[in-house]
């Protein structure tokens, strides 16, 4: 059947089985928008930039596993999808974009709208195409979902020139072959036998293991086989940002968020620990902090499909190349049960006496807005998040249930990928709650985008915790630049409320956790339209525990003032004794309570 | 006399020769080089040509680094989709060649010396006028170095290298 390449591009995602899209029309797309204009089983969501595209795309597929799909026009369509796909780049998200292009006979030519757009993605996509021939178009689309889906996943963009969109083909859509071999891409998913076996007897050995798991580990789908690594030995687990979810953060054996801003208790434990079990991770920067005063003490087992982060940053003693779930199972046949030790117990002790905590003196607080979602929505909504210090406090204090439920954008930190990524959250788990937390920084970077949220009828729930001002960066001018504010107040913002109504949603505002609970409850009623809720918080909350960057857990700061902890660990001591480390949890706790009446967060 | 450019690769601590098997698409040195960029790797030399396959393209690359720097090369190299194979000459005994042209100042009082020094290095004349000579050199980049530097002394106009090209001993293919 003779067909455009249009109308073979729809097909293909046909065939891939795409049924949302997320894209903005424009003058060399038009054809693309044509053959779109009667594909009944493929929706297409009308977005207001095309950055929302890229998030909306890249939060549906967090939110679903599925690959997300955006489509934009050539030149400033195209590179409007920058930052979404470094975004999800970062973050290993499968997505495909597709972009329109100038006539392949004046490429190169500064044609009206030419951008040199796989040029410029290069850097932050998985792979990209440059579709000259229309006989490649289906091969190339075929390979592009592949490379996006598989292995380590990530972005891929296909850039389509006009000429190649009208061109015909005489093709079948049962010509259409997924998953195609590509011989120069074959990821390896095994892990090495004879290392797994390493591992296990690792594991057996150990005295304090702590298991850390990251997003690798919700990509491969493996919380089974973690909770019952966990489970079977009693290790216990930390996550990384976007390790949130593998496991119930409210397990026994889940110690939370670890790094800069993590528990406490989770940097302690990773600090004083003899076996570290890293799945999934890169070892971040803002999870490490200093290298050299990172789990100084610990053996280390990495487990990560891409081979690459393997001995990046922190050299391992056991590596295992290969697919987080396939791994685990396979390692989880040598593991022998456990009881508790004296170590879980320690770490429990400590993770009962100190926890997060905030004040409860009748002002609003992140905190409250966060746990207070939590509790009325069950811990079963989605969550997704801007970036800044509410991101921050979300992951402190927002304990997920199950994978997938966790959107923020970690690696990038991308501001203004909130209220799209929840579009796109909301567009691929429709009988969900949806969840945003943002800020009033975050929020006026993607806003255009309640318009998409309203058409569309989304219920999203918009939390914007109104500090007035840009508050990590305010936060690190007090903390590391003498307190000079420069550039961070957002005094001059538009009225949330009246600007939601603008759009068409419902805006309600809350400056104290009464307030809020109302808005809550009229919001959780709410079913074909946006709410969002303009949250007052005072200014000068700052995000603690806090390590520094580039120092370690002994300079952890905390709520009450910033006088720094006594290192927890003595380095040269040859036994190892919690005593510092108590010592240094004991202060921690003493400072916190110098505030009056703390509130525990929501366990 | 053994030829000088017959030595093995060595394996220095800050050089290695790594051969980069790639698919012969349009925009596969941009996304190689781009890589070396943007992870700040350091391009020594780099040599581009068609192999006995007709879809493929060898990129022969020296680079600096320490053992762990090559490591990441590799890897990160590996991602790419259109690499096919990432290879370190070093790992084993390799044969290294260059080629350079060097147009030397060459005054009629100097010619004789100039010419028993490509003499020795097997180097040849290709070109010459009334003021200077194209040398032809090939061999190991010690050599070329070498050549360059002892008609530096005449006074080298222009150089032009095309990068060490390597292949492995024996029946052992990169």
């Amino acid at each position: 059947m003779s067909m455009t390449g249009a109308r073979i591009l729809l097909e293909c995602l046909r065939q891939e089985e795409v049924r949302h899209i997320f894209g903005y029309p424009g003058g060399v797309a038009l054809p693309l928008y044509d053959a779109l204009y009667d594909t009944e089983d493929v929706q297409h969501f009308l977005v207001r930039h095309e950055q929302g595209a890229a998030h909306m795309a890249d939060g549906y597929a967090r939110a679903s596993g599925k690959v997300g799909v955006c489509l934009a026009t050539s030149g400033p369509g195209a590179t409007n999808l920058v930052t979404g796909l470094a975004t999800a780049y970062m973050d290993s998200v499968p997505v495909v974009a597709i972009t329109g292009q100038v006539r392949t006979h004046v490429i190169g030519k500064d044609a009206f709208q030419e951008a040199d757009i796989t040029g410029i993605t290069a850097p932050i996509t998985k792979h990209n195409y440059l579709i000259k021939n229309v006989a490649d178009l289906p091969r190339m689309v075929a390979e592009a979902f592949h490379i996006a889906r598989t292995g380590r996943p990530g972005p891929v963009l296909l850039d389509v020139p006009m000429d190649v969109s009208i061109a015909t083909l005489d093709w079948e859509p049962s010509q259409y072959v997924r998953d195609p071999d590509i011989p120069s891409y074959k990821p390896t998913t095994r892990g090495h036998e004879r290392q797994i076996r390493k591992a296990a007897e690792a594991i057996d050995r150990a005295e304090r293991p702590v298991m850390f798991v990251g997003g690798g580990a919700i990509i491969s789908g493996a919380d089974e086989e973690v909770r019952e690594l966990a489970h079977r030995r009693n290790i216990l687990v930390t996550t990384s940002l976007m390790g949130k979810g593998i496991i119930d953060e409210t397990d026994p054996l889940a110690l939370g968020m670890l790094g800069m801003h993590g528990t406490a208790y989770a940097n302690h434990a990773v600090h004083n620990c003899d076996l570290l079990i890293a799945i999934g991770v890169r070892f971040d920067d803002r999870v490490t902090g200093r290298l050299d005063r990172f789990a100084t003490g610990a053996s280390v087992i990495h487990i990560d499909i891409d081979p690459a982060e393997i001995g990046k940053i922190r050299m391992p003693d056991v590596p295992i190349v290969g697919d987080v779930k396939s791994v685990l199972s396979e390692l989880l046949q040598h593991i022998r049960p456990a009881e508790p030790t004296e170590w879980n117990a320690k770490i429990r002790e400590w993770q009962e006496r100190f926890p997060l905590a905030y004040p409860s003196d009748g002002k609003l607080y992140a905190e409250y807005v966060i746990n207070r979602q939590m509790e009325a929505t069950g811990r079963d909504a989605i969550m997704a998040t801007d970036v800044g210090q509410h991101q921050m406090w979300a992951a402190q204090h927002y304990r997920c249930r199950r994978p997938r439920q966790w959107v923020t954008s970690g690696g990038l930190g991308t501001m203004g990928f909130g209220l799209p990524a929840a579009i796109g959250a909301q567009v691929a788990c429709p009988d969900k709650r949806v969840l945003c937390l943002s800020g009033d920084g975050s929020f006026q970077m993607c806003i255009q985008e309640l318009m998409t949220a309203t058409v569309y009828k989304l219920p999203l729930i918009v939390s914007i915790i109104n500090n007035r001002s840009l508050g990590m960066v305010r936060q690190w001018q007090e903390l590391f630049y003498n307190q000079r504010y420069s550039e961070v107040d957002l005094e001059a913002s538009p009225d949330f409320v009246k600007l939601t109504e603008a759009y068409g949603g419902i805006g309600l505002r809350a400056t104290t956790p009464e307030e809020y609970n109302q808005a809550l409850e009229i919001a959780l009623k709410v079913d074909d339209r946006p709410v969002v809720i303009d949250c007052v918080i005072p200014t000068e909350e700052l995000v603690y525990p806090m390590i520094p960057s580039g120092q370690s857990v002994d300079d952890m700061r905390t709520r009450a003032n910033i006088e720094e902890l006594k290192p927890s660990v003595d380095e040269d001591a040859e036994t190892w004794s919690f005593e510092d480390t108590e010592k240094a949890l004991e202060e921690y706790v003493a400072k916190n309570q110098t505030d009056d009446d703390l509130q525990k967060g929501e366990k | 006399m053994a030829d000088p450019g017959a030595t093995a690769v060595k394996s220095s601590a800050q050089q290695h020769v790594i051969s980069v098997l790639v698919a012969n698409h349009p925009g596969v040195l941009a996304r190689v080089a781009g890589l070396f960029a943007r992870r700040g790797y350091n391009i020594e030399s780099l040599a581009v040509s068609i192999t006995d396959k007709p879809d493929m393209s060898r990129m022969t690359i020296v680079v600096g680094g320490d053992e762990s720097v090559l490591e990441q090369i590799t890897k990160q190299l590996n991602k790419l989709i259109e690499v096919v194979r990432v290879a370190d000459y070093s790992d084993g005994p390799a044969v290294e060649r260059e080629l350079g042209l060097i147009k030397v100042n060459a005054e009629p009082k100097n010619r004789g010396e100039i010419l028993q020094i490509v003499e020795v290095f097997r180097g040849r004349v290709i070109d010459m006028s009334d003021r200077t000579f194209v040398i032809e050199v090939t061999g190991s980049a010690d050599k070329l170095d070498k050549v360059a530097e002892l008609l530096g002394t005449y006074g080298i106009r222009e150089m032009v290298r095309t990068g060490a090209i390597a292949m492995a001993r024996g029946a052992r293919t990169a």
